[in-house]
């Protein structure tokens, strides 16, 4: 007999799929790899920056400016050349990416957790508890940042991880408007609404199910918020109330010297391509691990 | 035109869809050709390549992945197939239209209907906005849309299913195409209102001669309105013939298969089952009154202005091992009434398990009878999660409850996963690796993890094919024999309950208006709504075609109303046998 029972039971196509780690696949696709590698040059770059250049990063070099007091263009002893009080810009680089990478890293992943825990309960729980959470978010969202980063500034004495504090205190807002979203669609879902059936807990639903769904949305956001909070690290450095001078950010580096934009341009040009580069990488493996993580996305790389 | 020469004639067609390993033909070699006014139906469980001939005719292939392949499109003297999209475009909607399944989603929200509808005139007429609305008009009042003036400026959430797919209808007929291709046009209805549209959909036929290509799974439909018969699977013509042959003279194994699945009403009546237990044993779940109502806040204060009486003072008990039946139509508040059991919408009145009533318990013991009850859901696409692998989505009931260690636990389910007919190495994999008939039966296998006493299972058939779905029903009896589990089997499917159930209650608008055994509800049903909803049930058979559907006078009203305004309650009355009659 030739039953229409066989296809439905091999109807899929059930083929063996090696199921390898994450680290083995995400080193599989180039763009992914190519990623990581400019990560590791930037964070190899900060830890050994004082091992990599003869010059310190505070050091006002004589010979650093022309005989008009001229910032040098790259050349043969200042690789990227140097700034307008004569120090090495690479030198500078190299020590600023740790302040940015802190910045990048840390800022941006306290705004990432903030917004999550703030969105994944108002979009959860609703009711009162999320409607006071979303109306906050929607102040803090109405609120100029930069006035609310100064009046914090103004509160702590400025330092690195206070400037990483504001920052996330900044942030973590659009995350969390986006997160409460799409926790409250995920809420509503049925298999939602057959864990409950089977008796699973808040906490169970929360982390087992709910989580694991906004992974993609949280990585795009976190690698995105890495070029915005560098940013605006160098946007309060620029206002004298983000990291102090003479401590180098990629960001203070740009604002220092915009103003000779036009006869020297690689001073502006070179800490921006360190910015662009670093969010981009972060971008490529973010958009990797995304498809990764999804196993639904299998066999469609 | 020559009545003997065809309106479209389809020749050697194959459609290619491009897919992870190269391109693969989902349709191919399928010829057919339709005449002027015959309705050809072609019928097909998914997979088959029924939607995607479709919308190869109307050249809506999903771009780029699916392509005509090979083969012409013949719609009178034009090779459709042929066709660029400029050309296409004046042919849709115009000389060939189309309706689709989900009148929900296929009216654009946000637009008035009768703003729609011109659009749909003025893109192919070049007619004066009076002249157009004028016709808008008479396309509304041919579906039989009452006050089809003032419903001109109503938006698609204004109307019911019913009415939406009329609109549709009216769309797709208000520029007197040659050809009407139906796509599942009454699935997502109401048995009601799914004898309503074909009937309509005959009339408009015989008036203007339109031919129809009607594309369903459900056979009761083709035997309702097919002059020919086309079955098709996996791409592939399987059987073609006029529908009296197709259906008392099939002659493909395939055929006569599909026909048998087919649930039919009256195919159990009389053929008693082993007795059950006696009735007098202490029920596994009791409801008494149950009451669930929505608060819908409106005005400045939010106040509650009115409620949705979902539920309005339910009661039933059920056996251990019974299967009690609750059929209705949309908005009965069926599956409400499931979902208050389960303890997902908050309610009023009392509910029983095992002798305990809930309202008594604390939220951990409550946590502790809710196992008891377990349920599964309509969709096996969305009540999985799609990022957990299946053998741990069976194992997690065990896991939240904390019963078993490691081992125990994964010799369970893999015990579960062999009983409901899938093999122990599927457990690692994914629910998008499944079709739709083994992610339901690993919904089955979570819902059995705790050997719960009742299963709740909410419309839990509807959305697989009938072969698929003939196989479950039997899984599922199977498992009430081994396990003595009882179901509270929710459906919308008359023919699907008279196979499965042991006891049937009727509801409507959100009150039981009848219960009593299988045999008292099928074969002597009181109530006038029991009797429609038996009545609206397509028969299989081409010879017991109805002249005329069952006709609704007016629609369901709304089960919504004003705060204080409660409707009255219907008082049962014994008529024998435990026969109950509300009124």
């Amino acid at each position: 007999m030739t039953t229409p029972a066989a296809p439905e039971l091999s109807a899929p196509a059930l083929s063996a799929k090696p199921r390898c780690g994450v680290w083995r696949r995400l080193l599989r696709r180039k763009l992914a790899v190519l990623g990581l590698i400019v990560i590791a040059v930037t964070v190899l770059g900060a830890v050994f920056a004082p091992w990599l250049t003869a010059f310190g990063p505070d050091e006002q070099m004589f010979d650093g400016l022309t005989l008009e007091g001229a910032p040098l263009p790259p050349n043969g002893t200042f690789l990227l050349g140097t700034d307008l009080l004569g120090r090495d810009l690479l030198t500078r680089i190299l020590f600023g990416a740790r302040t940015s990478l802190i910045i990048g890293v840390v800022a941006n992943g306290a705004a990432l957790l903030i917004g999550t825990l703030v969105g994944v309960t108002a979009g959860y729980f609703r009711g009162w508890i999320g409607g006071a959470l979303m109306r906050f978010t929607d102040l803090m969202m109405a609120f100029p940042a930069l006035l609310l980063a100064i009046c914090l500034a103004a509160v702590f004495e400025p330092s690195l991880w206070i400037v990483a504090m504001v920052i996330a205190l900044v942030n973590w807002v659009q995350t969390a408007r986006v997160i409460y979203t799409e926790t409250s669609s995920l809420a509503e879902r049925e298999f939602i609404d057959a864990e409950r059936t089977i008796g699973a807990g808040t906490p169970r639903i929360l982390f087992r199910h709910i989580l694991p769904h906004l992974l993609p949305t949280i990585i795009v956001w976190g690698t995105l918020g890495i070029s915005t909070t560098v940013l605006l690290e160098a946007t309060l450095s620029y206002l004298g109330i983000g990291v102090q001078p003479p401590t180098p950010s990629w960001g203070n580096i740009i604002f220092e010297n915009q103003t000779y934009f036009q006869a020297a341009p690689w001073l502006v040009f070179f800490p921006g391509a360190a910015i662009l580069a670093l969010a981009l990488a972060f971008n490529l493996v973010g958009d990797a691990l995304r498809d990764i993580l999804d196993p639904t996305q299998r066999g469609r790389e | 035109m020559s009545a003997d020469r065809p309106v479209l004639a389809v020749s050697g067609l194959a459609i290619a869809v491009r897919g992870e390993d190269g391109a693969r033909e989902v349709v191919s070699g399928l010829s057919f050709t339709l005449a002027r006014g015959e309705t050809l139906c072609i019928a097909g469980e998914s997979g088959s390549g029924k939607s995607m001939t479709a919308l190869a005719v109307m050249r809506l292939l999903p771009k780029p992945a699916a392509r005509i392949a090979a083969g012409s499109i013949r719609l009178g003297d034009t090779d459709l197939a042929g066709l660029d999209e400029r050309a296409m475009q004046a042919i849709r909607g115009d000389r060939v239209a189309m309706i689709f399944q989900e009148p929900m989603t296929s009216l654009n929200p946000v637009l008035s209907i009768g703003r729609q509808l011109i659009e749909a005139i003025e893109t192919h007429r070049d007619l004066p906005r009076g002249e157009a609305r004028r016709l808008a008009v008479e396309a509304l009042k041919a579906v039989r849309i009452p006050e089809a003036e003032s419903r001109l400026g109503q938006f698609p959430h204004e109307l019911s299913g019913g009415m939406r797919q009329r609109v549709m209808i009216a769309m797709a007929l208000a520029l007197k195409p040659d050809v009407l291709i139906a796509d599942e046009p009454t699935t997502a209805l109401d048995v009601t209102v799914q004898g309503e549209v074909l009937e309509l959909l005959r009339d408009l036929q015989r008036e203007h001669g339109t031919a129809i290509i009607l594309i369903t799974h459900d056979m009761g439909v083709v035997a309702e309105m097919a002059d020919r018969v086309i079955v098709m699977r996996n791409g592939r013509t399987v059987e073609e013939g006029t529908a009296a042959d197709i259906f008392a003279r099939p002659r493909e194994a395939y055929t006569q298969e599909l026909l048998a699945a087919v649930p039919r009403i009256g195919a159990r009546s009389g053929i008693q089952d082993e007795p059950h237990e006696p009735r007098e044993a202490a029920p596994v779940v009791a409801v008494r009154d149950l009451e669930v109502r929505f608060d819908l806040r409106g005005g400045f204060f939010g106040r509650v202005e009115r409620r949705v009486h979902a539920v309005e003072g339910v009661s039933f008990s059920i056996a251990p091992g019974e299967t009690l039946a609750l059929v209705g139509e949309s908005g009965c508040g069926k599956s409400t009434t499931a979902k208050a059991i389960a303890g997902l919408v908050p309610h009023a009145g009392d509910i029983l398990v095992g002798g305990r009533s809930l309202n008594s318990l604390s939220t951990d013991d409550r946590k502790a009878v809710r196992r008891e009850v377990q349920m599964i859901f309509q969709d096996p696409f969305a009540s999985l999660d799609p990022r957990m692998r299946v053998g741990d989505l069976v194992a997690e009931p065990l896991v939240v409850h904390g019963i078993g260690d490691r081992q125990e636990r994964r010799r369970w389910v893999t015990t579960l996963f062999e009983r409901v007919g899938l093999s122990a190495e599927h457990m690692d994999r994914y629910p998008h690796e499944f079709s739709g008939g083994q992610r339901q039966r690993i919904c089955v296998a979570r819902a059995l993890a705790l050997k719960p006493k009742l299963i709740i299972a909410d419309e839990s058939v509807s959305a697989l094919d009938v072969s698929v779905q003939a196989k479950v029903l039997e899984l599922l009896k199977e498992l009430q024999r081994e396990f003595g589990v009882a179901y509270l089997f929710i459906s919308h499917d008359m023919a699907v309950v008279e196979n499965i159930s042991d006891r049937v209650a009727v509801m409507y608008l959100g009150q039981i208006v009848e219960m009593g055994t299988r045999d008292q509800i099928f074969s002597d049903p009181r109530h006038p709504y029991t009797k429609r909803l038996i009545e609206a049930v397509p028969i299989p058979d081409p010879a017991q075609r109805r002249a005329r559907f069952a006709r609704l006078d007016s629609e369901i009203p709304s089960p919504m109303r004003k705060v204080g305004d409660v409707p009255a309650r219907l008082v049962p009355q014994d008529i024998g046998g435990g026969h109950l009659v509300f009124s």
